[in-house]
């Protein structure tokens, strides 16, 4: 039996007429990273703001640990909130800013002082306590931000996109930080992101979210490998949709009929139904693409296309190419040898692709 | 800076540069010469050194070992410039703060209703509060004709607090609103997010972070206040003075010059700390 942090049950929030949080249900575990992605009004930062009590739910219940949170005020949840602007108090000094959360708690003055200054250790900003807010830099306050949470000892961490002010560079680097800070501290984290990338590279799990409603939740891998709807697997990397009907479906193996070209197997999560209209879905790297007919015995489908455009990048060259019914392929091929013939394929040449049954997907939502 | 620079700014400067001279300081210097001459019975001054108009400031009046009746004045002024700051801060806090939280269009629309008294003539509309205020006015009719008993209120210091703090609102709402509405509301969150309830986020984050409107708007009421002259005669009739109607009265009627211009002279010096408050505030909040 795994810890439960966080639980929210059948959570809905209303503005008014418009329903930014539609009937969510989650559990989060002790310790876990959890990312709220999707992208911007898709009521991730609505849940992250009920969890923090910022927002109250309209209906449904909020537990923390287990004890029932969802109308409490914010100062009443042991929880804290690393804000997108980081919200620094501009008056107080960083220690103060810092230390505010254990005054509050009226802490003795020595005890806030001592953890003042191991918390901003832990950042990495020793000696920075005697500053104003405004003489730090962006990354610098950022950091402020997360001190003035972790001080308290939350038993969850709550990140509104809080990298998205910094630059490439620097927000890089401070993913890995983060993701590092939370190992060590066995904090729950819960991060709410548009960045499919930074949930890719930080989460434990993700909850892919759109129009107020979870998609999807499970680990980077399931969602970039199994995912869900054809949302999940459009706002996540990069994916070839091919609309096809349903033949036949036995044991998670399905059927389909690509529009004229060909039937083709592919995976699929739930029984269908035959003759009903669906995707196959196939993401660009787990296609093969070669400038002859292959003889490849591991490939269970093999098409023959027409190159519309190559682009090369480097790491790899990226294809698009026509089939027979005019449906456009995106193919990505990595420059593994030197003297690749694929590098000679130019737009109009015929290529021929193949890939594995289990790497594509049927979705009918 | 080069020559040419430094003449550049001397040629933008000195129309400024005179007004000041011409209309502040040539005037404020005159009045500190003049509290140290003579008096001319009639108006005017006698051009000889002489102590008196500060030795009857400051001298006691003989049944009362230390306060004169110009003392007792000055104090009430300060007194009543005091409670009308106060009144205005604690009615106008909550006014700018209500104003700041409405939509763009209401917002401009209050501020501008704010602004309206502004538009017609300060006696024009002391004079209004004397007709709502008299024995015979409005608040009394009204009072009478629900059968309730008339309370005699004009000519008496409440009239004349109730005058100064009606012409002094929109000084301490104006500032107020002004620093009110650039308050970031995250900052509150964020609070409340670290365990603060209403109480302290309003000590710790709201009021110090207004406090840059409080004192300008303080300022601003305050310092015109212990000087009024309109309101004090026309509500208080005369039998309540403040340090405006010894002012008028020593230039005036008592045709004592260097007496009122060493009122004058003490009450500058009194203001100037004021302001001097305020301008270590403006440093404080630069620092922020």
């Amino acid at each position: 039996m795994t810890n439960i942090d966080v639980e929210l049950v059948d959570v809905t929030k209303r503005f008014g007429d418009f329903e930014a949080v539609k009937n969510i249900s989650l559990q989060i575990q002790q310790g876990e990273f959890f990312s709220l992605l999707g992208p911007s009004g898709c009521g991730k930062t609505t849940n992250l703001r009920m969890i923090a009590g910022f927002e109250l739910p309209s209906e449904g219940e909020i537990y923390l640990k287990g004890q029932p949170v969802g109308q409490l005020p914010p100062f009443k949840r042991n929880v804290n909130t690393v804000f997108q602007n980081y919200a620094l108090f501009p008056h107080m000094t960083i220690a103060d800013n810092v230390g505010f959360g254990l005054e509050m708690k009226k802490l003795p003055k020595a005890e806030v002082k001592q953890r003042v200054n191991d918390t901003l250790e832990l950042v990495r900003l020793p000696n920075l306590g005697e500053r104003k807010p405004r003489q730090l830099s962006g990354g610098q306050q950022q950091r402020v931000a997360l001190a003035r949470a972790l001080v308290n000892r939350p038993d969850v961490l709550l990140l509104d996109e809080p990298l998205s002010a910094l630059d490439l560079k620097l927000r890089k680097a401070m993913q890995l930080e983060l993701k590092e800070l939370q190992n060590k501290l066995g904090i729950t984290f819960i991060f709410v992101t548009h960045d499919q990338e930074e949930a890719m590279t930080m989460s434990d799990r993700i909850a892919v979210m759109d129009h107020g409603v979870v998609l999807q939740v499970g680990t980077p891998t399931e969602i970039y490998e199994n995912p869900a709807t054809r949302f999940v697997a459009d706002f996540i990397g990069e994916t070839n949709f091919l609309p096809c009907t349903v033949v036949g479906c036995d044991n998670g193996i399905a059927t389909v009929r690509l529009g004229e070209i060909a039937q083709i197997n592919a995976a699929c999560d739930a029984q269908l139904p035959a003759g009903q209209e669906a995707t196959v879905i196939i993401r660009p790297e787990k296609i093969n693409i070669h400038p002859t007919r292959p003889d490849d015995a591991t490939a269970d489908t093999i098409f023959a296309g027409k190159v519309a455009e190559s682009v090369y990048i480097g790491t790899d060259t990226r294809f698009a190419v026509t089939l027979a019914d005019n449906a456009t392929v995106n193919v990505r091929h990595q420059n593994v040898s030197v003297d690749d013939p694929l590098t000679h394929v130019r737009a109009g040449d015929t290529v021929y692709l193949s890939w594995q049954s289990a790497a594509a997907r049927v979705l009918t939502a | 800076m080069t020559k040419r620079q430094i003449g550049f700014l001397g040629i933008l400067l000195s129309p400024g540069a005179l007004w000041i001279l011409l209309f502040f300081l040539i005037p404020s210097l005159l009045i500190v010469v003049y509290s140290f001459l003579d008096r001319q019975t009639g108006g005017g001054v006698l051009w000889s050194f002489s102590t008196d108009a500060y030795v009857k400031l400051f001298t006691p009046n003989p049944n009362s070992p230390i306060i004169n009746d110009f003392v007792i004045i000055f104090l009430r002024s300060f007194w009543w410039a005091l409670l009308t700051t106060i009144i205005c801060l604690i009615l106008g806090y909550p006014l700018a703060f209500f104003i700041a939280q409405q939509s763009t269009a209401v917002k401009s629309m209050l501020i501008f209703l704010v602004m309206i008294p502004f538009w017609t003539n300060f006696l024009v509309r002391t004079y209004a509060w004397k007709f709502i205020l008299n024995n015979n006015g409005l608040l009394n009719t009204l009072l009478h004709g629900l059968g309730l008993p008339r309370i005699p209120i004009i000519n008496t210091p409440t009239a004349v607090l109730i005058g100064l703090v009606y012409g002094s609102l929109p000084f301490m709402v104006l500032p107020l609103y002004a620093s009110i509405e650039k308050f970031d509301y995250t900052l509150v969150e964020a609070a409340q997010d670290l365990g603060a309830n209403y109480f302290k986020v309003f000590s710790k984050i709201f009021l110090p972070l207004t406090m840059p409107g409080v004192v300008a708007g303080s300022v601003l009421v305050f310092i015109p206040v212990v000087g009024q002259y309109v309101v004090p005669t026309i509500l208080g009739g005369g039998k309540v003075a403040m340090l405006g109607n010894i002012l008028a009265q020593q230039f005036g009627s008592a045709m004592n010059w260097p007496f009122g211009s060493a009122i004058a002279v003490i009450f500058m010096i009194l203001l100037m700390f004021g302001i001097l408050i305020y301008f270590y505030f403006e440093r404080e909040e630069e620092t922020v």
